[in-house]
């Protein structure tokens, strides 16, 4: 009879034990290292070296890199891809996560609890790499649904949280490949996989304190358990990348936050921040609204002066940080057209600020290459018709490849400057 | 070098490696501090590693525990010493869709209960289909599972006929 969680013989699954713990590691890192490689591409696509355009505190000592590093708007599709991506890949981890910790919990209880230096730092380390992964999942997957339960900011706490996880994930890595590597030499790489239910039985308990020393009968084999989490992923997977593709796609997000239909009238598509939050009104969007256009001329711009420029028609994603995306038609005055109007050089950037009083996002600054973009448009009609007021009446922004947010709406100003 | 190994319990490398590790943790912990709130996101932190490994793990272990108690009580009792029977587990079928339903719910319980009150004014849409949709889907999930029982034990059976 086991006594307790510290006790080796109170952990009896027969499944656990190196091998399970790798093939669900050799699963969780290509994951893990999309979702790391995407979120850093997220925050270059910020330009958070623009004015007004961080969230929450520098980028310390990656500021440079930041600097150097210039996200494009050649692809339009680019950022639309990349958050989908990150979204997705990031849900699809999560029930192999979960299934990676069950697989693993007896070393938490493991006696002696600290055997040397090493050990204690290691266990360190390993509080680090569970935390640390723990509190990236749990602040994305509560982000996209909109629920913010804490009192931090959720951008630069789940960027910064995330180097903490990296870095110990790097330790763990360096440490364990060769747990990963002698357990698939022993037992290959899929062979375990081909047991059925009868012919599962445990690892050797000197291959690691996650062995059972008096293992149950298995009720589940190791095909069966795989089969399950992974199952489970690529349902996320396919529920993800419903609300990211869009279209009929959006469908299968059954339980994404943008897997819902607004109708079929021109204006029916995904609003990511509506008038009444952002506090914006038909009083201030009414036939006195004018844009402020500056740079080395002033110009003051109603929306019928706007409307009898040169207009173009562009079909664009909008895609956010939350990994959905709309493609709609959209058309008004490009920037490019408004830069030459209010006598912007060719390296000035661009601040457009909105109605929005206050909140996130009321400004966003854009780099010179997205400004020149043919395609970056003051978009004034969506779909053949004016923008509803939910999707930025008078006026808003639109770029290709520019993360969702940065898409400013309400438009009142736009001034041309030098960075 | 030997006399290192003694003293810290592994070689030279590891205590580099591993305090590099706690270097980029504790510049990520600066710029958090700089951030303010900071507090809270250690609450959060540690909070996640005792939601998880101290109530979810040990919660989901114990509801896995009595299922299978209660599958074994009502399961015909096998010979002692006899292989168990090449049969299709129904337990099985009872706790994976009962799982994936749990860490559906894990994942999205936030828009089924509708706690999300920032969801409203983002999409200007209420929270209020998802707790219908979780539900269906974990119906869907019971009924796949229960469909999938009955082929396998059908094929089970075509496979070993009982002898008595």
């Amino acid at each position: 009879m086991s006594s307790g969680p510290f006790d080796r013989d109170f952990w009896r699954s027969p499944l656990r034990g190196p091998w399970l713990a790798s093939l669900l590691s050799a699963a969780l890192l290509p994951l893990i290292v999309i979702t790391a490689l995407t979120g850093f591409l997220s925050h270059v696509a910020y330009e958070t070296e623009l004015p007004g355009n961080a969230i929450g505190g520098s980028d310390g000592i990656l500021a440079p890199v930041y600097r150097a590093l210039d996200w494009p708007a050649g692809w339009a599709w680019l950022y639309a891809v990349n958050q989908g991506v990150h979204v997705v890949a990031g849900f699809a981890a999560a029930p192999i996560l979960l299934a990676k910790l069950w697989a693993v919990i007896p070393k938490l209880w493991e006696r002696p609890a600290v055997r040397s230096v090493a050990h204690a730092l290691e266990r360190l380390s390993l509080a680090l790499l569970v935390g640390g992964a723990l509190f990236v999942f749990v602040t994305g997957v509560f982000n996209i649904q909109i629920y913010y339960p804490w009192e931090f900011s959720f951008v630069p706490s789940h960027y910064w949280a995330s180097f903490v996880f990296l870095g110990a994930l790097a330790f763990h890595i360096a440490l364990k490949l060769g747990v990963m590597r002698r357990a698939f030499r022993e037992h290959g790489v899929v062979a375990p996989l081909r047991q059925d239910l009868a012919h599962t039985t445990a690892e050797a308990p000197a291959a690691s304190e996650n062995v059972p020393t008096d293992p149950k009968p298995a009720t589940i084999s190791r095909r069966g358990f795989v089969t399950v989490v992974g199952g489970t992923s690529l349902g996320l997977t396919v529920m993800m990348a419903g609300q990211s593709i869009g279209g009929p796609l959006r469908n299968l997000g059954v339980l994404a936050p943008r897997g819902r239909d607004y109708g079929s009238g021109p204006n029916d598509f995904q609003i990511n921040k509506t008038a009444v939050s952002a506090g914006v009104t038909t009083t201030d969007t009414g036939p006195s609204w004018t844009l402020e256009l500056a740079g080395a001329r002033e110009e003051t711009l109603t929306r019928d002066e706007l409307l009898v420029m040169k207009q173009s028609t562009h079909d664009l994603p909008i895609a956010c940080v939350e990994g959905w995306t709309t493609t709609q038609s959209w058309s008004g005055v490009p920037l490019r057209d408004l830069a030459r109007l209010a006598g912007a050089r060719p390296d000035d950037i661009l601040l457009v600020e909105s109605l929005q009083e206050s909140g996130s996002f009321r400004d966003a600054a854009l780099t010179p290459a997205q400004i020149s973009d043919p395609r970056s448009l003051l978009a004034l009609k969506v779909n053949g018709v004016d923008l509803s007021l939910d999707h930025g009446f008078p006026a808003r922004i639109i770029v290709p490849a520019l993360p969702g947010v940065h898409n400013t709406k309400w438009v009142a100003s736009m001034t041309f400057r030098s960075a | 070098m030997a006399g290192f190994a003694r003293l810290y319990g592994a070689g030279p490398l590891h205590l580099l490696s591993v305090l590099a590790s706690f270097a980029v943790a504790g510049y990520a912990a600066l710029r958090i501090r700089d951030l303010g709130a900071a507090g809270n996101v250690a609450v959060w932190f540690v909070g996640a590693i005792v939601a998880h490994d101290l109530l979810l793990l040990p919660l989901y272990s114990l509801v896995e525990r009595v299922a299978a108690r209660l599958a074994r009580a009502s399961a015909r009792p096998a010979r002692a010493g006899s292989p168990p029977p090449p049969g299709v587990l129904a337990l099985n079928h009872v706790r994976v869709p009962a799982m994936i339903s749990g860490l559906l719910f894990l994942l999205f319980f936030p828009s089924i209960l509708g706690r999300n009150e920032g969801y409203v004014g983002a999409s200007g849409l209420e929270p209020d289909v998802y707790v219908g949709r979780w539900l269906a889907l974990t119906g869907a999930l019971f009924v796949l599972s229960g469909v999938l029982y009955a082929i396998r034990r059908g094929r089970s059976r075509a496979a070993y006929p009982r002898s008595g």
